[in-house]
């Protein structure tokens, strides 16, 4: 019934607990150092130029940093199969949302008319007269 | 932990099924055994989290769109996001994320004072990043950094005098010259203009909170607050930002993103926080032990996902280079 069968040596001597896993300080401590490692690392990439790649290495940090908070933090490492699964699936269709949404997202771009519909325009005429306006309606010029 | 389900199952089935378990008051009747009334909250808490996960994830798919299309306007606005206060709250949360952590072992020990000095550094903590949130926003608003059309108002003080407007036209930005002394700085970023945007009025550069001294003095000097010049300044108000014209179109794109997710990541926070504070009070009251300590062990996790969401929000929103 349980996979728990991971026992920590530091454990010993200590009330254990009912159910669930104790997690020994050392690996709590470490996983904090970790992250705050990893913060200053993502923070002194940002004045590094890096082209394309800078997004794609603050990205994988923060997936890194995640992954640490998950296994260690939230005891995932110990935790049950099904559990991990619904992290990681939410995780995948989040993935999912995004590829898909991106590949809409360009797919009526030839049979768009520019600029804003006139009761739009008139309405940010009113609302908003100092923002500047990046394309013009055609019917307004 | 073999030892211990193997345990609690004996019980399970020692005990008169469903009629007082005596030895673990806290068991509900329509569970087995401690580990199955354990592994169900789990379960739930974490069915809840992946909700949570979806929540944010349609914002973050938002976001993606947002910067593919308009990259120029998020790698400039990203320059007006205090990276340091968003690396100290971001240490901030970490280490509230590590005495929560602590908490649910001392929970799982039985440790009560321990537990409890825990959950209130927790909660500190939470407090903590709202009170840096609080003055991050602060400073934007005074910025008139905002989403939506205010972004581009004039802004007015208390009394109904404009303290700054958007830029004039280019011709009339050029006609006046620079503040004489000192290179003109952009009051945002407190570093210098480029040149093509040195000639900016320093009318711009308005005592709304985000000029140096200097700067704000001489602003005071060359261009006085009176009505007549207020009205004239609000006719003129052309596009563009109050503090800098040269804000890429759309900017106040990337703030109504910002503003949406940092700000429902706050609520969360404080939510959070009133959880915190509820299973502090059930510490003290001596509920939790070895045996019992399930609602420590969710509000953690729900405390993890808070801390896991700001690790992705703080790189893409304050480090893009």
């Amino acid at each position: 019934m349980s996979n728990h069968s991971h026992t920590h040596g530091s454990a010993h001597g200590e009330e254990h607990p009912l159910v669930g896993h104790l997690v020994p300080f050392w690996i709590l401590f470490s996983t904090a150092a970790a992250l705050l490692v990893l913060t200053v690392i993502t923070v002194a990439v940002r004045y590094i130029d890096l082209g394309e790649a800078n997004i794609y290495v603050a990205i994988g940090v923060a997936g890194v940093k995640a992954t640490l908070v998950g296994l260690f933090f939230m005891h995932l490492k110990w935790d049950r199969p099904f559990n991990q699964l619904t992290l990681v699936g939410s995780i995948v269709f989040v993935v999912l949302l995004m590829l898909f949404t991106a590949l809409d997202s360009k797919q009526y771009e030839a049979t768009l008319v520019v600029g804003n519909p006139e009761g739009v325009q008139t309405e940010l005429g009113q609302k908003a007269p100092n923002a500047p306006i990046a394309k013009q309606a055609p019917q307004l010029r | 932990m073999t030892a211990i389900d193997s345990h609690s199952h004996d019980h399970a089935h020692g005990d008169d099924h469903g009629h007082g378990h005596s030895e673990y008051p806290f068991l509900a009747h329509h569970f087995e055994s401690p580990a199955q009334q354990f592994d169900s909250a789990k379960l739930g808490m974490w069915v809840f989290l992946a909700t949570e996960v979806l929540f944010f994830g349609a914002l973050f798919a938002m976001y993606v769109l947002m910067r593919a299309k308009e990259p120029l306007v998020f790698s400039h606005a990203s320059q007006y996001l205090d990276t340091i206060m968003g690396g100290i709250n971001t240490c901030v949360l970490i280490l509230s994320s590590l005495t929560m952590a602590m908490a649910v072992r001392f929970a799982q020990t039985s440790k009560k004072g321990p537990l409890v000095l825990c959950l209130f550094l927790t909660f500190l903590g939470a407090c903590g990043f709202l009170v840096i949130k609080y003055f991050e926003y602060t400073h934007k608003f005074e910025a008139n950094l905002k989403w939506g059309p205010s972004f581009y108002q004039p802004v007015v003080d208390d009394n109904g005098h404009v303290v700054g407007a958007p830029s004039a036209s280019p011709e009339a930005a050029a006609a006046v010259a620079p503040v004489a002394g000192g290179p003109t700085v952009n009051p945002l970023l407190n570093k210098p203009l480029a040149a093509e945007q040195s000639a900016i009025r320093p009318a711009q550069v308005g005592p709304a909170g985000v000029a140096s001294g200097e700067q704000a003095a001489s602003a005071h000097g060359e261009h006085g607050h009176g009505g007549a010049e207020d009205a004239h300044a609000k006719h003129e108000a052309a596009l563009g930002h109050v503090f800098d014209p040269n804000l890429p179109v759309n900017t106040h794109r990337f703030f109504g993103i910002y503003y949406c997710m940092t700000g429902l990541h706050g609520i969360h926070v404080i939510v959070g926080m009133f959880l915190i504070g509820w299973i502090t009070l059930r510490a003290m009251r001596g509920e939790f032990n070895s045996k019992y300590y399930t609602p420590v062990d969710l509000v953690g996790l729900y405390w993890h996902i808070v801390d896991l969401i700001w690790i992705f929000l703080f790189p893409l929103f304050y480090l893009i280079h």
